[in-house]
């Protein structure tokens, strides 16, 4: 397979915009699932399995995930 | 079992009054502040990439072939997120829960073959050629009028096509957070048409890529969890089988030996040569919508490996779309505990008030059902990706499609580069416009899917004739290109006139009075595709052929494709294709 960068696409690479987005989305959904943990709002919860905590763990892959990216790809990198 | 009550908690159901389902349930869940920022944020990122790329959309180079500098893995998932638009996640679920495992068809045979098809075997031509259009490639085969049939028809199915996405996107939007119709249209449109009017075609793929990470980011949660709740693919399994004794929901092959046997009415000569020929092959290699993703790779190599990167991950769809379609099957029940029993969207709405859900609202049930505040939104979000990339991929298509090939051959030949980009760029917003109009005319369509797969079954069939006469036949001509496109066309609608007329000339066309809508989409689409070659064909050796000097770079057998550098094997794309074929076979045997 090739680089995944796109080198003539700009400044900014497109996995860098992915990685923004995503480290700000697992932030926020993290952060709200520890919350949630942490009041104990969860077991009010309207939702199915509310007691796996999905907010904190898919919250967290995504925060891993995006700050990669955003670090890989950040602009002005070689 | 949930009682009502409990259910009202449980979904985040929120009924208009609190006292019945009768009296009209105006949404299913409401978004909090994080899951409107978690929206909020996705709108001002597509904006962002939009206005960044304004600077590399000045020349028609760029804005409508993206420059052709996209890497293999841009180009790949840019190609396959463009067809993973509201038909594929809203349309899909909602077949998946009507039909079963069967609707994975669409997935395997309906679409893999054909990917690695284009990428192995028509790319070089396409990519050689060095066409700006799938009608232009027609142009340089068949001449002028074979072209203008494909592009005016392309053009209106691809502004129907963005309707259907419209209408869907809204749908969800009615459904889930109760919002108006039109409102939902509006700003949706709004944002494609400024950021694909700004960036052009890298703005469209750059922001489908986004999008489909975001479809997977808010859409992989709900089987995962589903199948928690459903103990696993075997507990799930067991479910379906007790809940459902006399319908086959989990077999692809098994039962589909005779069209009453299955819930779709398919017969397997129509899943194969219907769908997993003519239709997926006309889609997934003749429509510009797709192919142009690949056209705006960066070399030849990666042009021929990214629908193969493509496969793979269109393999994978059915995880998030197919799956919760079955799950649904078992976990959404009523609030008297009763299992749920989804309907049509006629049903629906011939019982107002009577708390009745459509097929097609599978997904947003799931979604509501396991997504707290975040994750909703984040699911909600990836919806609206899915349909924003839909109808991105529709209007940046029309736009290349109006300004190449019908607008400069027919209206102003002579005009300036700079010029011809304005114009893409008012057909972007013109393309949304109309859109917003083919929205409201989807509104009264019976089911999504099945119109879909008529307008495919009109248009691509009769073009994957005409191409394939044209890539690999030196002796087609451009009488036999140009009459076999139309008459093909012609066929298809007329077709389609006649068993709307009288259905009972399904046993004609379908050769079953057994079949269902889809089957006789699928007998529909072999029928004009046979008509297109055949007339191709005739109409060919009874004029005059070009030399075979002028079919260089546009026919097998008449082109020297240019000599690739060689690589290690785990960058060759036909040791990736051979992975993808196993991959492919396995899968089917599995679930056959």
């Amino acid at each position: 397979m090739e680089s995944t960068k796109s080198p003539n696409s700009g400044d900014i690479s497109i996995w860098f915009f992915i990685g923004v987005l995503l480290t700000i989305y697992g932030a926020m959904i993290g952060v709200y699932g520890l919350w949630e943990l942490a009041t104990g709002a969860w077991k009010d919860s309207n939702v199915i399995l509310a007691n796996l905590h999905a907010p904190i763990w898919w919250g967290g892959l995504m925060l891993a995930l995006g700050l990669f990216y955003a670090l890989r790809f950040r602009p002005g990198k070689a | 079992m949930l009682e009502f009550a409990a259910a009202l908690n449980v979904f985040g159901v929120l009924p208009q009054t609190g006292t019945s389902l009768a009296l009209a349930v105006t949404s299913l869940a409401h978004l909090s502040p994080l899951d409107i920022a978690v929206i909020v944020i996705y709108f001002a990122m597509v904006m962002w990439i939009g206005f960044y790329l304004k600077k590399r959309a000045n020349t028609s180079e760029e804005f409508f072939m993206a420059g052709r500098e996209m890497t293999a893995w841009i180009a790949g998932l840019s190609f396959v997120s463009a067809n993973l638009g509201s038909l594929e996640l809203m349309g899909w679920a909602g077949s998946a829960y009507q039909y079963g495992i069967l609707a994975a068809h669409w997935y395997w045979i309906g679409a893999v073959p054909a990917m690695l098809f284009l990428g192995i075997v028509m790319m070089p031509f396409y990519y050689v050629s060095k066409t700006h259009s799938v009608p232009g490639y027609l142009k340089m085969r068949f001449g002028q009028g074979s072209s203008t049939v494909a592009a005016v028809s392309f053009a209106f199915m691809t502004i129907l096509m963005s309707g259907v996405n419209m209408f869907s996107m809204a749908l969800v939007m009615k459904v889930v957070l109760g919002w108006d119709i039109t409102f939902s249209i509006v700003i949706s449109s709004l944002a494609v048409a400024a950021y694909v009017a700004l960036g052009g075609l890298r703005s469209a793929i750059f922001n489908e890529v986004l999008q489909f990470v975001l479809i997977w980011g808010g859409a992989l949660l709900v089987p995962i969890l589903g199948l928690i709740e459903a103990h696993g693919w075997t507990g799930l399994k067991a479910q379906i089988i007790r809940n459902f004794p006399t319908q086959d929901y989990l077999h692809m092959w098994k039962g589909i030996g005779h069209f009453s046997d299955n819930p779709m009415g398919v017969h397997w000569t129509g899943i194969v040569f219907g769908l997993g020929f003519v239709i997926s092959f006309g889609y997934w290699t003749t429509d510009f919508l797709v192919v142009q993703r690949v056209l705006a790779a960066n070399s030849l190599r990666s042009a021929r490996i990214a629908p193969v990167i493509g496969s793979f991950f269109k393999m994978a769809v059915p995880f998030i779309v197919i799956l919760p379609g079955l799950l649904a099957l078992v976990v959404l029940h009523n609030p008297d505990g009763s299992l749920m029993h989804l309907v049509g969207e006629d049903v629906v709405s011939a019982h107002p008030g009577m708390g009745l859900h459509s097929y097609n609202e599978v997904l947003p049930l799931m979604l509501v059902r396991y997504c707290s505040p975040g994750l909703l939104g984040l699911g909600i979000t990836a919806l609206i990706a899915g349909f924003m990339s839909g109808m991105a991929g529709n209007v940046s298509a029309f736009a290349a499609v109006w300004t190449y090939d019908i607008y400069q051959p027919l209206i102003n030949k002579k005009a300036v580069d700079s010029h011809y980009v304005a114009v893409g760029r008012w057909a972007t917003i013109l393309g949304v416009v109309i859109s917003i109009g083919a929205a409201y005319l989807v509104m009264s369509a019976k089911g999504i899917m099945d119109y879909v797969q008529a307008l495919f079954s009109f248009f691509i069939a009769p073009l994957l004739g005409s191409i394939l006469m044209g890539m690999f036949w030196k002796r087609g001509t451009k009488a036999g290109g140009f009459w076999g496109l139309l008459l093909g066309t012609l066929t298809s609608i007329s077709l389609w006139a006649w068993v709307k007329e009288d259905p009972s000339a399904l046993r004609y066309v379908a050769f079953s009075p057994d079949a269902k809508d889809m089957a006789e989409n699928m007998y529909r689409a072999m029928w004009c595709f046979s008509v297109t070659v055949i007339v191709t064909f005739v109409v060919s050796m009874f004029s005059k052929p070009r030399p075979e000097s002028e079919l260089n770079g546009l026919v097998y057998g008449a082109t020297k494709l240019p000599k690739e550098e060689p690589v290690p094997f785990y960058k060759n794309e036909w040791y990736w294709a051979a992975i993808a074929v196993v991959l492919f076979v396995a899968l089917n045997v599995i679930f056959w």
